[in-house]
């Protein structure tokens, strides 16, 4: 591979250079808030079955993004979006589909942990199914068991389901949030900052929990700490005033940064 | 600006006017809980008399002889609480569908003006509303709504007798154009108080608009929505003039809501100008005495449910 990569060229090789498919798509997406333009023309390929990160300083439009790819960010009213998003070759903003199903594939974990306060723990991890129509007792046991293995939670729950999902601490809501996530068994996961509300071992826990989950689904990680997108990315993207700056494998974006800006934030200078 | 070091910091004289603004402040606070509590003591002592003659019988029995000086409030309490009830029934179904439209549907812009005309509907006084029911509730009562229910669900004991307009039936129906208002302006703003954290938290699992609602808002929001409800119930148990006037004034117990019927406020209204003799006033003060036990429970339970909803959520992570 050549020294110096044009940006643009490393914006869609990306995950052949961590020897990936692509998973997810963007081709010149934009999005606005009433007059605000948050996103000015991302193109980026998001690798399959892989941590990619997407870090910069606060309002670079890394979580607006974030909520392009399955469709939240137009819940928030005078939103709008242009350009394509294409989840396994699926554009998710052609005429016809239904984000409503877009978000089952595509799931979401938030900042700040949000389980049901009204439900126990099972109710929690099947109500995404649930609403998708399943009923039977039997195979909603295995989902629940299924998703909170997956999720690091089964051991520390499988005794009290039915206490409340915010009977847990933090971190472990946060994991009950993943596996309610991981029931409807999504392609792709999206976590926004997800353990920025979290203490520094609970964090470590969702890191963890992330590349394992990196064998089965495609995660996109949006956080503000750089040491965090170090540690759990395979791929990152670095975003600034809601344009893409530099896109590639983590290792070599932190070490040998091309563009000078991203240079400047991962070094500490400004962010 | 003073020297950095030069400030006098002791004061030569102690900060009088303070002491009498907080002295002030203190006793018109203490003022509305004296009032209330002189009200109550005032209502007990004028209601002895009844209290000792009748004591808990006075719930029980129907009968309101005034000449006999044989008092019982159940016929009243019977009628006040079934056309609370009734209203309660058409009002909150109602008033929850409003909610749900202002809370989770409507665009930002149209939000105001509903909400404004829904709540314009609390500030129309009793008696107008009372008139309204007259000339229009009564006739349309009687000559619609009455014999249709008769054809429907005449099976049923509930919808038999002849239509007169004026009776239970008609009482609730207007209590409930008067208690909707509660019920919109408090669910809502229960139901707005609801973190987007939830919805979105139902929305990213591919929950529609209905499905959000159902699992995510309704759910958060439901001790508020009982408080909304408990509220609406206080306001329908007390209302006096506009049930007065459409809901026949008859002192009984009938299976039927086309039947007249009459309720504790409505009596003492009506009776106490001309109620003689001691025994006969004790035991109007006495039937109101019981109306504002229940209402100050009601409302109590009320606001107890709806802090608990606006106040935040204890239960979520640390």
């Amino acid at each position: 591979m050549p020294k110096q990569l044009e940006v643009r060229d490393v914006e869609t090789h990306a995950p052949t250079l961590v020897g990936a498919n692509t998973a997810v798509q963007t081709d010149d997406l934009h999005a606005w808030f009433d007059q605000l333009h948050a996103l000015r023309g991302i193109t980026l390929n998001v690798p399959e079955r892989q941590v990619t990160a997407i870090i910069g300083p606060s309002g670079c439009g890394k979580s607006t993004f974030l909520r392009c790819l399955n469709r939240m960010h137009e819940l928030v009213p005078s939103a709008r979006v242009s350009g394509t998003v294409r989840v396994h070759d699926q554009d998710i903003y052609a005429p016809g589909i239904d984000p409503v199903l877009v978000r089952r594939r595509v799931g979401m974990v938030f900042q700040k942990p949000n389980p049901f306060p009204t439900m126990n723990i099972y109710d929690n991890v099947a109500a995404g199914v649930r609403l998708a129509g399943e009923r039977d007792r039997r195979r909603l046991d295995d989902v629940v068991e299924r998703s909170l293995r997956a999720a690091a939670l089964w051991e520390e729950v499988k005794d009290r389901l039915r206490k409340p999902g915010t009977s847990l601490s933090g971190g472990q809501q946060q994991r009950l949030c993943i596996a309610r996530a991981l029931a409807v068994s999504p392609e792709v996961l999206l976590m926004d900052e997800p353990a920025s509300a979290l203490d520094p071992a609970a964090t470590l826990r969702i890191e963890e929990l992330a590349r394992d989950l990196a064998k089965e689904i495609t995660i996109v990680i949006v956080t503000h700490n750089m040491q965090q997108a170090a540690r759990v990315s395979d791929v990152t993207g670095f975003f600034l005033g809601g344009q893409l700056v530099e896109f590639g494998p983590t290792n070599g974006l932190f070490t040998r940064p091309t563009d000078k800006r991203t240079e400047d934030y991962i070094t500490g200078r400004f962010g | 600006m003073g020297s950095p070091q030069g400030g006098r910091l002791v004061r030569d004289t102690a900060r009088t006017g303070d002491q009498w603004f907080r002295l002030l402040l203190a006793a018109m606070a203490a003022a509305v809980p004296f009032v209330i509590g002189t009200m109550v003591v005032a209502l007990i002592a004028a209601a002895w008399p009844a209290i000792l003659r009748f004591g808990a019988r006075f719930l029980i029995t129907t009968t309101w002889d005034p000449v006999a000086s044989q008092f019982g409030v159940l016929s009243f309490v019977y009628g006040t609480v079934v056309s609370s009830a009734l209203a309660l029934l058409i009002a909150v179904p109602l008033g929850l569908g409003v909610s749900i439209f202002l809370s989770e549907l409507v665009p930002g812009w149209l939000r105001t003006p509903i909400s404004f005309l829904v709540e314009l509907l609390a500030a129309i006084p009793s008696v107008v509303i009372g008139l309204w029911g007259i000339f229009v509730l009564v006739p349309w009562v009687r000559t619609t709504a009455e014999p249709a229910l008769q054809a429907s669900l005449g099976f049923l004991p509930l919808f038999r007798g002849p239509p007169l307009g004026l009776g239970l039936l008609t009482a609730g129906l207007i209590l409930s154009v008067m208690v909707v208002p509660f019920v919109v302006a408090v669910s809502t703003a229960v139901m707005r108080a609801v973190p987007t954290a939830q919805r979105e938290a139902a929305q990213a699992l591919g929950a529609t608009r209905w499905e959000t609602t159902r699992t995510a808002v309704l759910p958060y929001a439901r001790s508020g929505i009982l408080g909304a409800i408990f509220l609406a119930l206080a306001r329908a148990l007390g209302e006096t003039m506009a049930v007065t006037m459409v809901i026949g004034n008859v002192a009984q117990i009938r299976v039927s809501l086309f039947a007249p019927a009459y309720t504790i406020p409505a009596v003492i209204a009506n009776e106490f100008a001309e109620a003689t003799g001691d025994l006969y006033v004790a035991a109007l003060v006495y039937a109101g005495l019981v109306l504002l036990v229940v209402t100050v429970a009601m409302n109590a339970l009320a606001r107890l449910l709806v802090n608990r909803v606006v106040q935040g959520p204890s239960f979520i992570a640390e």
